[in-house]
């Protein structure tokens, strides 16, 4: 992944990033120098830990919301080239175009052949534009469909890599139907007879994100956000305001700790201290144990079984909800 | 730039329509006509100037789809209310409670037994006068018992949209009805039962990108908006005026999303056929209005 040095600094991560630089400054001064820092560089690092731990223990809905969204957090393609062997990227929905936001493909997954999925928003602002901010058209939604009937005629586990603000809003989009392209992917998605298992590693906006999210078991990184709506346009619509973003985050319930209390998510993945843009790789390797584990809780599951389970956790969801 | 934080407030006002005294006068949203309140209700509230299909009462569009407008009502289960306590400037529970009333219903969704060309049919309506037709939990069950009730008598299903969306106070559980509702259209397609869809003013978001898109046949009446994005959010993203009938019923059909568009008058008989032809039975009454289609 591309490491940014001009990079984003959130709000409550500025002493955080203050004492980062120190070290750093030390670091290269020892280098430059040839003194022994190594003292004062324990030292600060210590501070570091003990205010990452600090910001980090009680992130706010809203800062979960930036951290989930930070431009170093790992993407699709940064959990693909770590995690998959033999990736061949396909492309194309056999019927208008092919859309670089989805990310879709073929390879091996720890050994086990598999059908990987997922939006890409890119790291900076050229390939922001070129994966559309993450935002996918119909025709990713089509080619998403074409890779789980891929996945369903070979046999092949998809995995699905979620980050996304939401499916793209404009008239092309619209003309080529963006609501029946979502709706048949989820169709799709509770149709294969192979695990499906989807991580939200990001942002999982809305319909956009569900159009690859009714799976089997739905992970979500610890600071990462799954909502019907982002938080600055419930803030919009409900308190006619742009300034009430931290109420409406609040309001909505939507960080990974909410989700696995009203039992829509299976699994929150931890992240390391200080968020995943912090050690995406330790990141990576830690969705990939998660994913490994419970493909392997799947995989002897007789086909049609699998599917039949899928449809009945989605009937129920929500019918048995915890109290408060 | 971005369309999530310059977002505009979606154009559809929750108006609740409220029944119009005989005598009154209304005009026309699409023409300014002023009509003459008996004369509308004749029309099947279509405008008798320019032909606009002014939205319609969720008792009204229930019996104007069953035969001699009858038909019994399925009580829904109840679920949790208000899962995350959502609180705006108002309660949820408090908004909740002002919809009752007004509309006389538990929630926007209402479902229905009766036969429809004498075949008998589940039919489950979404009740757009019921804070905007939004699709929460109970709207969601709506759909997913009405699919049930199809699935164990073999009956077939209609249902009508006419919603904004998910219902945002109910969060990531609103939006897990889109998964839900598609799952128990699913059941009935394996099965082989006939789900067919009616789109109506306006059906858009979380239904539009669910099981209203999904149906063996998807009916759309004359002239209503359809999309999964609200034309402002559109309006907004792109930074300039949408063409003329853009996402209308017609650009819809236009664009391969829906098979038919039919005025009110024809949406029964549509129905009747459809039905008729997928249950192989021949229809109890004859669909004429169709023929001058």
């Amino acid at each position: 992944m591309s490491s940014n040095n001009n990079s984003l600094v959130l709000d409550f991560e500025k002493t955080i990033v203050e004492v980062e630089a120190k070290i750093e400054g030390l670091k290269k001064l020892a280098e430059e120098e040839d003194v022994d820092i190594s003292g004062e560089v324990s030292r600060l690092q210590e501070k570091l830990q003990k205010q990452l731990r600090l910001a980090y223990a009680n992130l706010s809905p809203w800062q979960k919301a930036q951290v989930a969204r930070h431009p170093d957090r790992p993407q699709c393609l940064d959990y693909i080239h770590a995690l998959i062997e033999d990736f061949v990227p396909l492309a194309g929905d056999r019927a208008f175009a092919d859309d670089p936001t989805m990310i879709a493909g073929i390879g091996r997954f720890k050994g086990i052949s598999v059908v990987v999925l997922g939006q890409e928003k890119g790291h900076d602002l050229e390939s922001r534009i070129k994966y559309n901010f993450g935002m996918a058209k119909p025709e990713g939604y089509r080619k998403a469909q074409r890779m789980m009937s891929l996945a369903d005629k070979f046999n092949l586990p998809v995995l699905c890599f979620v980050d996304t603000d939401g499916a793209y809003p404009g008239v092309d989009a619209e003309a080529r139907g963006q609501a029946e392209a979502i709706a048949s992917s989820i169709e799709k998605c509770l149709k294969i007879k192979t695990p499906i298992i989807s991580t939200i590693i990001g942002m999982g906006g809305s319909g956009g994100a569900i159009a690859i999210a009714a799976a089997d078991r739905i992970l979500m990184l610890e600071n990462s956000i799954y909502s019907v709506i982002s938080p600055e346009a419930c803030s919009s619509i409900l308190w006619r305001s742009t300034d009430k973003v931290k109420e409406a985050a609040e309001a909505l319930r939507l960080t990974a700790q909410d989700l696995k209390h009203f039992g829509v998510i299976d699994e929150i993945i931890p992240e390391p201290l200080g968020g995943a843009h912090r050690d995406p790789q330790g990141t990576i390797e830690k969705v990939g144990d998660v994913i490994f584990k419970h493909l392997k809780e799947l995989l002897p599951v007789n086909t049609e079984e699998l599917k039949k389970s899928r449809t009945a956790k989605f009937l129920e969801m929500g019918r048995h909800l915890p109290e408060n | 730039m971005n369309w999530l934080t310059d977002f505009v407030r979606p154009k559809i006002k929750k108006t609740a329509p409220i029944e119009i005294a005989d005598n009154l006068w209304l005009k026309c949203p699409d023409c300014g006509q002023m009509l003459f309140s008996k004369e509308l209700k004749k029309s099947m509230y279509v405008c008798t100037r320019c032909g606009h299909h002014l939205r319609l009462f969720i008792d009204k569009r229930l019996k104007m789809l069953f035969d001699n407008g009858e038909y019994s009502e399925i009580a829904l289960p109840h679920l949790k209310e208000d899962p995350l306590k959502f609180k705006d400037s108002k309660k949820y529970t408090d908004r909740l409670k002002s919809y009752r009333k007004s509309t006389g219903s538990e929630d926007a969704v209402r479902v229905a037994k009766g036969e429809i060309g004498g075949i008998t049919t589940i039919v489950a309506a979404i009740d757009f006068a019921f804070m905007g037709g939004s699709m929460g939990m109970a709207v969601g069950e709506g759909i997913v018992k009405a699919a049930e009730i199809c699935l164990k008598g073999n009956y077939p299903l209609v249902t009508v949209a006419a919603s904004g969306g998910a219902r945002m106070q109910e969060g990531i559980l609103s939006l897990m009805q889109m998964a839900r509702t598609t799952a128990a259209i699913n059941q009935l397609k394996e099965k082989g039962i006939p789900f067919v869809s009616v789109l109506t003013d306006p059906t858009t978001g979380g239904v539009s990108a669910s099981f209203a898109m999904l149906g063996d046949v998807n009916i759309a009446e004359k002239g209503c908006l359809i999309g999964f994005a609200g034309p402002r959010v559109i309006e907004q993203t792109i930074r300039e005026k949408l063409p003329e009938g853009f996402q209308r019923a017609e650009y819809l059909r236009e664009h391969g999303m829906v098979d038919i568009v039919v005025t009110r008058q024809e949406m029964k008989d549509a129905l009747v056929r459809v039905l008729s032809i997928l249950t192989h039975v021949k229809p109890r009454i004859n669909t004429l209005a169709l023929e001058n289609k």
